[in-house]
């Protein structure tokens, strides 16, 4: 436990997304990696955790930490999940990685009765320096991968994300800029964050 | 120690005869019984039949709890029986068929747990079966031994549970037809088990399933020597039918990338083709053997008894839907399949899956990349090793 609380003193993220999801609700983590959040969660905030996972590893340390989590694609889509089955959805940095991240955010909200987005920001000042001064795709602490060998398949923007969620009726509540710096810690960036966070995270609602 | 415990806790009424043997393999603590019941009031069967009495060969790994909460139900497949893991002699060859998952610091950890497997009814290591003899006629039973189903296997492995004082079931777990027992279990005694880890299982099989184990007992009762069944103290056994069938199921067990990886088309003796109808290719002689080898072993009425339990099992039958033939279920449960297992395929475990969501249960589920077909889950792998240790652990 004192770990967790120690990590969440440099995860500006995890600590918003845990003040924002209630005691003993219901959460879905699509994408949920090996469990971290999910169980910090669990430990905290007493929730409900579900993950969904594709990398069979990954799905056998979440089971290590006792967490139910089920292998899935999420490019398929979630039909079998009924709307609003859960209190919050948590769509972690995995929406880039989508082949259809419009279908992706409609699911999401449709089985969630809030969802928390997180996502690089492409318009984070290094990207565009790359790109426009040095001319190559940018390299940044939140897109660390080469063009080649990127696990991303989509690069956005904040302001990008704002108008999407206009246009599909998603009304965004909550938004919170971030920049990681060394370490593994980050901070909140209030003013120009579409230039100056490399990330964010977005609390989502249907309007 | 354990011995003791054990009779301590037997019931009477429902225990005929009792008798265990010390073994060999002190770690493992292997404790082989056979426990005989249903003699006065015999077991009623899923086809409306009574049969009794049974005798259940069982083998016990490890020490039951104090409070009799550690106990693990190991389930076992088609061809399997009752000693799971470890030698009973130094000099036994093999060791037990999970012998890569039970033991002392492996997954299912005969340090923490009491593991308990039995050899299924219907079968022939133990557990009475055809080839067992009919107390009212002093021959085997044969073809008048009654049609059994996995059901009627759980009530006998449920017999067994209760006679050893145990009530509650740490888990239940098995790999094919023995992942369809644990489901059968669970929706049978709900309240006695506390988490399920179903292995390369389905909720029913698939026609194409079906179809292969009617050609295998097609090629067991094809063999003349079978002679509809009584062939028991014959000179002429139905070797040859039996291995055929075991050729097959061999096949089905096995995926064609395992088998490229396993013998490619190499030739087993010379380095040239003979222009003869001989076993030339490695695939070709290893069937054989696998089905030579298998006759020795296993009975021939069994494997036709024990195939048609698979294909009746359907786990939804009688309810409108699978979700609600698992309704009543509490357990935690982790479904385990494997990428290249076409004969017990992914979407039969997704649909396990899904009709487990949606009642609200506790459920982990992972395909493994694995390249030996239907039979990767016998085999040694460190993912699913490390799924169901983590699983385990993690059961309250």
């Amino acid at each position: 436990m004192k770990r967790v609380l120690k990590m969440l003193e440099k995860r500006k993220d995890l600590e918003a997304i845990l003040n924002y999801i209630e005691e003993g609700s219901r959460v879905l983590d699509i994408g949920c990696g090996d469990g971290s959040l999910l169980y910090t969660l669990k430990k905290i905030k007493k929730i409900q955790a579900f993950g969904l996972e594709i990398d069979e590893e990954k799905i056998a340390e979440c089971v290590s930490k006792g967490l139910s989590v089920i292998q899935y694609d999420l490019n398929k889509g979630l039909p079998d999940y009924q709307d609003k089955a859960f209190d919050f959805v948590i769509l972690s940095q995995t929406l880039q990685q989508v082949a259809r991240p419009d279908q992706a955010i409609k699911e999401v909200v449709r089985v969630g009765k809030k969802a928390i987005v997180s996502v690089p920001n492409f318009g984070f000042w290094k990207c565009r320096f790359d790109l426009f001064f040095k001319g190559k795709t940018p390299v940044t602490k939140a897109l660390p991968h080469m063009w080649y060998n990127t696990p991303n398949l989509r690069v956005l923007t904040i302001k990008d994300f704002n108008d999407f969620c206009q246009e599909i009726g998603v009304r965004i509540i909550k938004t919170i800029p971030l920049l990681s710096s060394e370490g593994d810690s980050e901070k909140i960036i209030s003013l120009f964050s579409n230039l100056r966070a490399d990330y964010c995270v977005f609390m989502l609602e249907t309007k | 120690m354990i011995e003791q415990v054990l009779v301590l806790s037997l019931s009477k009424q429902t225990i005929e005869r009792y008798n265990t043997t010390m073994s060999f393999s002190e770690e493992l603590n292997i404790k082989q019984g056979v426990f005989t019941f249903a003699g006065d009031s015999k077991l009623p069967l899923q086809s409306g039949r009574e049969f009794g009495p049974i005798s259940v060969a069982y083998e016990t790994y490890g020490v039951l709890s104090k409070d009799k909460c550690n106990a693990i139900l190991l389930l076992h497949a088609l061809s399997g029986d009752a000693h799971v893991a470890g030698k009973h002699n130094k000099e036994d060859k093999k060791t037990g068929w999970w012998d890569v998952m039970v033991g002392p610091g492996k997954p299912f950890d005969t340090n923490k747990y009491f593991v308990i497997c039995s050899n299924v009814l219907g079968g022939c290591s133990g557990t009475t079966g055809p080839s067992s003899l009919d107390p009212l006629t002093k021959k085997p039973y044969a073809m008048t031994f009654p049609v059994i189903t996995i059901e009627d296997m759980v009530n006998a492995q449920h017999a067994l549970v209760k006679s050893l004082g145990i009530d509650c079931l740490y888990s239940i777990s098995g790999g094919s037809m023995g992942g369809m027992q644990a489901l059968k279990w669970v929706q049978m005694y709900p309240e006695m088990i506390k988490s399920v880890v179903a292995i390369a299982t389905t909720t029913k099989l698939s026609p194409q399933a079906i179809a292969f184990n009617e050609v295998g007992r097609q090629a067991i009762i094809s063999d003349p020597a079978w002679n509809k069944g009584d062939y028991y103290g014959k000179k002429e056994l139905p070797r040859k039918g039996l291995s055929i069938a075991r050729m097959l199921g061999h096949i089905t067990y096995l995926s064609e990338e395992g088998m490229t990886r396993k013998f490619g088309r190499q030739l087993s003796s010379s380095q040239q083709f003979q222009y003869e109808f001989l076993t030339e290719f490695q695939v070709e002689s290893y069937l054989h053997y696998q089905g030579q080898r298998f006759t020795e072993r296993f009975d021939a009425n069994s494997y036709i008894y024990l195939t048609k339990a698979i294909d009746y099992f359907d786990l939804s039958s009688g309810y409108n839907s699978l979700e609600e033939a698992l309704a009543m279920v509490k357990s935690k449960f982790l479904v385990l399949s494997y990428s290249s297992d076409w004969l017990f395929p992914t979407y039969q475990s997704d649909e396990l899956v899904k009709a487990l969501r949606k009642n609200n249960i506790d459920v982990s589920f992972c395909e493994i990349n694995a390249d030996y077909g239907h039979d990767s889950f016998l085999l040694q792998n460190d993912l699913h090793e490390k799924l169901i240790h983590g699983f385990l652990e993690n059961v309250k």
